[in-house]
C-alpha cells in the first residue's frame, strides 16, 4: 500500500522497532550477504585486542537495512527514488534499535506526487546511531 | 577504477533481506511479488552494497595463500598492523533511477569524489573520502547512483 499525498501531512510520523539485541550472528549474516568481511564487525579478538574497540560492531550498512525495512514497510515497494544516511554512532552486539521516519515535504515534480522525509534510528538509551531522509513517490 | 560486471540474484536478494530481518515477500516469493505493484522481486534498497563480492580484488574479503589482518593463531595475521581503526564508513547515498531486479546484469564502475578533514573529539584528525559508484544495467541504463563516505580516524572512536 502506498501512501497518498492526499492523506498525508508535513509532521506525520511512521516508526519500528528494527532489532531487538542485536546478535553477532546477524553481524556474520550481514557480512556474508554484503561480502563486506571487515574483522571490526566479526572477529572480537582483532577487534579488542588490535583495534581498540570494546567489542565487534555492526556494519553501517547494516543499520541502514534495518532502517530500510522500516521505510519501505511505510512508503511501499519499489517506491523510493533517494535515501542517504549518515552514521552517527556504532552500533553494537545487544543493542535495540528503533527507527522512525517524519514526512518533511510533500512536492509535486512532473505530475509525480513525492514525499521528502527525514530519518531517525536511535538505541535503547535514546542515542542516534543514524540520520537521514528519503524521497519516495507517493499517490495523489 | 576498473569495472565491476554485478549479476542480480534471486538467492543473493533473499539472503540479503534475511541479513537485515526483512521479510517482505518481495525480496524472497516471486508468485507473491509478481502479484504485487512491482510486478517481480526487486531487491531491497541497500542491496547495490553486495557489489563487494564480484569485486575480485575487495581488500575486505580473505584471500586464499595470503595473509588476513583478522585474528588466527595471533589477534592479527598481518605483522606490524598499526592500532589505529582504520576506515569506517561516514554516510551512504542512493539515488535510484530503478529498483534492480533478479536477472540485472549491473556494470559498477566507481569514481573519486571530493575529500576533506575535520578535527574531532572523540577520534584525532578524520578524513573524509568520497566515492561515488554508478549501477548501469545490460542495455547501459542508469539505475543506482550510489555515494558514499569514508573516514579514516587519527585513533580508535573514543566510547561514551
Amino acid at each position: 500500500m502506498a501512501l497518498q499525498a492526499s492523506k498525508l501531512k508535513i509532521g506525520d510520523t511512521h516508526g519500528e522497532r528494527v532489532v531487538e539485541n542485536l546478535t553477532r550472528t546477524q553481524i556474520v549474516q550481514y557480512a556474508g550477504a554484503s561480502g563486506d568481511y571487515n574483522p571490526l564487525h566479526t572477529d572480537e579478538i582483532y577487534t579488542t585486542k588490535v583495534a581498540g574497540y570494546p567489542s565487534v560492531f555492526a556494519h553501517g550498512m547494516l543499520t541502514m537495512g534495518l532502517t530500510s525495512k522500516m521505510l519501505t514497510n511505510w512508503v511501499g515497494d519499489g517506491r523510493l527514488t533517494r535515501f542517504g544516511v549518515r552514521f552517527t554512532n556504532q552500533v553494537w552486539p545487544g543493542d535495540t534499535l528503533d527507527a522512525t521516519a517524519t514526512v518533511a515535504a510533500l512536492r509535486e515534480e512532473g505530475g509525480q506526487h513525492l514525499a521528502d522525509i527525514t530519518l531517525s534510528t536511535v538505541n535503547q538509551d535514546g542515542r542516534e546511531v543514524m540520520t537521514g531522509t528519503a524521497t519516495a513517490r507517493i499517490d495523489p | 577504477m576498473a569495472k565491476i560486471t554485478f549479476p542480480v540474484e534471486a538467492s543473493h536478494i533473499m539472503m540479503f533481506a534475511r541479513a537485515i530481518g526483512d521479510t517482505n515477500p518481495v525480496y524472497h516469493d516471486a508468485a507473491a511479488a509478481k502479484a504485487g505493484e512491482t510486478g517481480g522481486i526487486i531487491a531491497p534498497p541497500s542491496f547495490v552494497q553486495a557489489v563487494a563480492q564480484f569485486d575480485p580484488d575487495y581488500f575486505l574479503r580473505p584471500k586464499p595463500g595470503q595473509p588476513w589482518f583478522g585474528s588466527g593463531k595471533t589477534p592479527s595475521g598481518v605483522e606490524g598492523k598499526a592500532a589505529s581503526s582504520g576506515g569506517l564508513h561516514a554516510e551512504q547515498h542512493y539515488e535510484y533511477h530503478r529498483h534492480p531486479r533478479p536477472g540485472d546484469v549491473l556494470t559498477a564502475e566507481t569514481r573519486p569524489g571530493k575529500t576533506w578533514e575535520k578535527e574531532s573529539k572523540r577520534a584525532g584528525k578524520l578524513t573524509f573520502r568520497e566515492r561515488i559508484t554508478e549501477y548501469r544495467d545490460q542495455n547501459g541504463e542508469l539505475v543506482v547512483t550510489a555515494t558514499s563516505v569514508g573516514v579514516t580516524t587519527e585513533r580508535p572512536v573514543a566510547q561514551g
